[in-house]
Parts: structure tokens; sequence; C-alpha cells
């Protein structure tokens, strides 16, 4: 039977002084169309690089990610991606940075009036049709985020890529994101490749948790299916048993079997540069310093 | 709100020593107003007034051969005398125009079909003839260099590679005095340049050409890295909509590193009009270098009066090229929030 997305033995070298790192080894995943995936690991496991990889940013060394039985090779469109750090262009209104990718993507399957409708609908989803017009220094770092996200649903995406789209975000705008983040999926029900380090995110917004061991050589350590109904209430599954006990699993994935006492669990700060390059550079100072 | 507009502006056009000037004319909280406008305008006319009596104390001491050296009063009057003395060359200007055109006139009453013609004024240039002259020069000679070195730097910026073929080449051409320059640029446009009717004199050409080539470092240094820093997901964001080669270069790269190319546009318009003075003195383009040097050659008890006085003249029209690259630097910033 063939697979949405299939990610198919997936390894990566990188080239160093030292000789080639290999971050991932065959790492290996079948997500169904519609589904909400979240890959959760300690820093510097290379959960960014899995993202990358599909995103079609980095090549695979071994493997390969097939999306609707065509493999992929280059970044697109199809394979949205939101990053860490919001990535709206600076110089561009919230409208303009919207309407850039828009404007990229459909040229020439839309006209003027649907290219704006569409820009209207897409920032109206995420509720920003409050602010078309302001600079991204002029809004909060939830608002930058919700544009991003914006940004990305407004590609069409096959799969939607989010890497730690939160994790530079203070709790309660989190949640406030978190929660219309799941009204979006309810209502497009998207394919969804979420990348945290949010054990709560994690079960809330998820169908499935990849939990990935500790790299080098990164691989799928355990999958973990939840079944709690949706439209999901944080409130509500505070106090369920059933969501404690998911929570439960992977808390002792993360700290008992893949527990790292040699590395420190780094907190990511607000202001970390692309994740991805960080979590490479820790993983190549461990490689030298080990 | 036309308040807060007012203010931005006044912050964005360099004049923040204003704001509280205006905000006391609106008599917001006027006591704190007092003190901000005792301190941002207070204090610098003090250190002025130290400044000038120190001089004009210290010059009095110098007996150099053209007499003492002149104090504050003898430059204002210095000054005073330039303005004289171009006002009295636009009338004769206009005199001559008058007369001809009288003459002109008479002609034709004379005989309808007579031909006849304007002769252009060929009088010495004035002080301040000489600064439009020294503005014109500089302008073309940094616009020169900022066509050559955006360009370059944004090459520069994306390719690593040709980076580091001319970085080389750059550090050692970079801090070359424009007075190396100025004898093989003279040499090279005498050999290249030649017309019957040039367009341009030589003289400027000479020199708008040394101001290039010694103002254009900065820019395309500051090109290079801004467009060699830019954020990798902005990048990645432009590969991720496919955007062409061309349109990432013009929609990401460009705006991007819009604030560093400004930053360099500033420092090379400085040392472009630091560079010109000198230019002008051995190139003999009729601007202020030149104006200096003639006086100097001159060697009249006035000279160094005068001399002073281009000095100053010289030092504020640097002050306000500088102010004039910071507000628009500021306008193309964007980290900065609107407050």
């Amino acid at each position: 039977m063939s697979h949405y997305l299939d990610i198919s033995h997936i390894s990566i070298e990188f080239p160093t002084k030292n000789g080639p790192f290999k971050a991932l080894d065959k790492v290996d995943l079948k997500i169904a169309r519609g589904e909400f995936i979240s890959l959760i690991g300690h820093s510097g496991c290379g959960k960014s690089t899995v993202l990358n990889i599909v995103a079609g940013l980095y090549q695979a060394t071994e493997g390969a990610v097939v999306l609707e039985s065509k493999e992929v090779n280059e970044p697109g469109p199809d394979r949205a991606v939101v990053f860490q750090n919001h990535s709206l262009f600076p110089w561009l209104t919230v409208y303009e940075n919207v309407e850039l990718a828009v404007k990229q993507v459909f040229k020439g399957k839309k006209n003027k009036a649907e290219i704006r409708d569409w820009v209207a609908h897409n920032l109206e989803l995420v509720h920003m049709s409050h602010a078309l017009h302001k600079y991204p220094a002029e809004i909060s770092g939830g608002m930058k985020q919700r544009v991003g996200i914006a940004r990305a649903l407004a590609m069409e995406p096959k799969v939607l890529l989010m890497d730690e789209p939160f994790g530079a975000l203070d709790a309660l705008t989190r949640a406030h994101l978190q929660d219309a983040l799941m009204e979006i999926q309810a209502e497009l029900n998207n394919t969804v490749i979420l990348i945290t380090h949010d054990v709560d995110e994690a079960v809330l917004l998820s169908d499935r948790i990849v939990m990935m061991t500790n790299g080098p050589a990164a691989s799928v350590g355990d999958i973990l299916s939840i079944d709690l109904p949706r439209p999901r209430d944080r409130l509500a599954l505070a106090d369920s048993p059933d969501y404690n006990h998911y929570r439960a699993e992977v808390l002792t994935f993360l700290h008992q079997k893949q527990a790292k006492p040699d590395v420190p669990i780094v907190a990511k700060s607000a202001t970390a540069t692309p994740a991805d390059a960080a979590d490479t550079d820790q993983k190549l100072d461990k490689v030298v310093g080990a | 709100m036309f308040k807060q507009n007012a203010l931005h502006y006044l912050n964005l056009a360099g004049f923040k020593w204003m704001i509280p000037v205006v905000k006391l004319a609106m008599w917001d909280n006027p006591r704190e107003q007092g003190a901000e406008i005792a301190r941002q305008i207070g204090l610098p006319i003090v250190a002025i007034l130290l400044f000038l009596a120190m001089w004009s104390t210290g010059a009095a001491k110098v007996v150099t051969s053209l007499g003492t050296l002149p104090g504050p009063g003898a430059v204002v009057e210095a000054g005073q005398s330039l303005w004289q003395e171009h006002k009295a060359e636009r009338q004769k200007a206009e005199a001559f125009y008058e007369r001809q055109h009288k003459r002109n006139e008479a002609k034709l009453a004379k005989n309808p079909d007579a031909e006849v013609k304007i002769r252009p004024y060929t009088g010495k240039p004035t002080y301040l003839d000489q600064i439009v002259t020294s503005l014109k020069t500089v302008f073309t000679g940094f616009l020169v260099a900022s066509v050559i070195a955006i360009p370059i730097g944004v090459a520069c910026g994306l390719s690593p590679l040709l980076n580091t073929a001319i970085s080389p080449i750059i550090q050692v051409l970079k801090p070359v005095s424009p007075l190396a320059w100025l004898p093989l640029v003279t040499m090279v446009v005498s050999a290249l340049y030649v017309s019957d009717d040039p367009m341009m004199p030589k003289s400027f050409v000479n020199s708008a050409i040394t101001v290039t080539l010694c103002c254009m470092w900065p820019t395309l240094i500051n090109t290079a890295m801004g467009v060699a820093n830019i954020d990798k997901d902005l990048i990645n964001v432009g590969r991720v909509i496919q955007l062409g080669w061309m349109t990432q270069v013009r929609k990401i790269a460009i705006p991007a590193s819009l604030p560093m190319i400004f930053t360099g546009l500033r420092i090379s318009l400085g040392i472009g009009w630091m560079v010109l003075i000198a230019a002008e003195m051995l190139a003999q383009n009729p601007g202020l270098g030149k104006f200096v040097w003639d006086e100097f050659q001159n060697g009249s008890s006035e000279s160094l009066a005068r001399i002073m006085f281009a000095v100053i003249t010289i030092g504020l029209i640097g002050f306000i090229l500088d102010s004039m690259m910071q507000s628009l630097h500021k306008l193309v910033a964007h980290d900065d929030a609107v407050s």
C-alpha cells in the first residue's frame, strides 16, 4: 500500500573536519493524508534535520522522501514551512508578506482579485485581519507567528511543516496559538509535521507522536498514537487520565529511555537563530568533544 | 496623531534636538522640556562659546608671514566679503546680459532679419559657484562609485568564492590616498578623454574619478557583508516558494541588506567629501579645494581668514551631507519599530 507521505529510510551525513558526521540513521516514517504528526526528542537529536529533508532544503545521503508517489528533491510550496522565528520579511507589511508567497505560488493561476481575496482569507483564518498594513516590527511575536502560519497555509501545501513554531513564545501566547492551530486543523484537515520539545503541545495537537532517539545517528525510537477525541479542550484534558497517561509515556521515553546524563537538556532560547543550524552545531560540538 | 507624526519626522530628519522645542510649543510637560532644551541645545552652545574664546585668544598669539592668525571676528568678516563679492559679480553678469539684450534689440529694430547672439558671461566663479561645483563633483564621483560598488558588493555577498577571490585586491586598494591616485587618473583621463567639445572639463572628471576610487570601498564592503549575513530562514522562504535567482536577489537579498548598504553609502559619502578637497587642489577643479589653494598661493592679508571660512564651510557641508544620509538610513532601516 502506498502512503501519502513516505519518509523512507533516510540517513544524512554532514561533512566535518573530522570526517563525515552521521546525524540521522535510517529514519522511517509513513504518514497518512490529514494526519497530524509531532516529532519530539532532545535538542540536537536531528528533528529539524528530518523536517528540512522533507522540505527539500537538505538532501538525504541515503533513502528518499516520497510525497504522493513523487520523490522530493528540492524545496517547493507543496511542503510549506513555518519557521521558528517567523521569518517574515521586515520590509513588507503583513499583507505583502503573504501576498509575495501567493503571487509566486499561484502565478498564472489566480487573477489579481483572486490573489487579493486569497491573501485576505488566509489572514482571516489566523485572525490577523486587523493588522494587514502593519509591519512585522509593529506586531507582537505571537502575531508574527500567526502571519507565518497564514503565509504557509496560503500556499495550499500538501504537507505543512512546522519547525518549533511556538518555541519562542511565552506560555500563554503559545496556548492561544495552539488553540488557533487546532481550529484551523479542524477546518482544513491538513497533513502536518510539527517539531516540538514541548510534551503538552505534542499530546494536545497530535494524532501520533514520533519520539526520536538521541543523536548522533538518531532514528525513530517509538511512535505513540494519541486516541483522544477531537475537538480537544486543554482545560478538560488537564484532568483526563488518558491525557495524563500519554503525557507520562512521552516523558518516560524522554527522561528514562533516552536520558542524556552527559548533556543537560538545553532550553531553546527565544532568540535562537535558525534552529537547525544551532542543532547541527551542538551535534558537531558533541562529536568533537567525545 | 499630528503631533506624533511631526515628532517622528523630526527624528527621521535628524532634528532630534528640535523635539523638546516642539513639545514645549505644544505645552507638553513644560518643565521637563525646559530641562531637555537646556541639555540638548544649551550644552552645545556653551561648548561652542568656549571654543570660540579659546580660538580668539590662541590665534592672536600666532604671528605668521601673513599677519596674526585670524580670530572668529575676522573669519565672519571674510565670509561677509565673500558674499559681497558674490553679489557684485552677479550684478556684473546681469549688467552684461542687459547690455547684450539692448544691443540686440537695437540691431533687430534696424534690421528684423539680423542674426543675434547671446554670449555667455565669463567672469570668475564666486564662492557660492565654487561650493556648487564641489557638490556636483562629489555627487558625480559618489554616484559612479555607488553604481559600481553596490552590484559588485551584492555579487561578493552572494558568492563566497568571488568574495575570497577579490578581497585582497579590495584590501590593498582601499587605503590608497587620493593624492596618489590623482596623477594616474590625470594621465589616464588625458589619454582617453579626448574630444574637441568636451561635455565636462577635464579637471572635473579627474576630481570626480578620484573621489570614486577612494569612496567606493566602504559601500562595496558593507553591501557584501549585508548580503552575506542575511537571515538564512529568509532565504529558505524564498527557496520554498521557488523564487527565481534574480527575483531572489531583487526581492530578498537587496531589501534585506538595504540598511547595511546605506551604512556603507554614508561612510562613502563622508570619505568622498574629504577626498574631494585634496583632489580639487591638485586637479584645479574650480571648487572649494581650488579656492583654498588659490588663497594660499595668493597670500594676501585676508587669505588666512578666507581659508578658515572655507574650512568651516567644508565642515558644515560635510555635516549636512552626513545628516542627510543618516535620515535616508533611518528611512530604510526596518528593524527599529515606529514608536
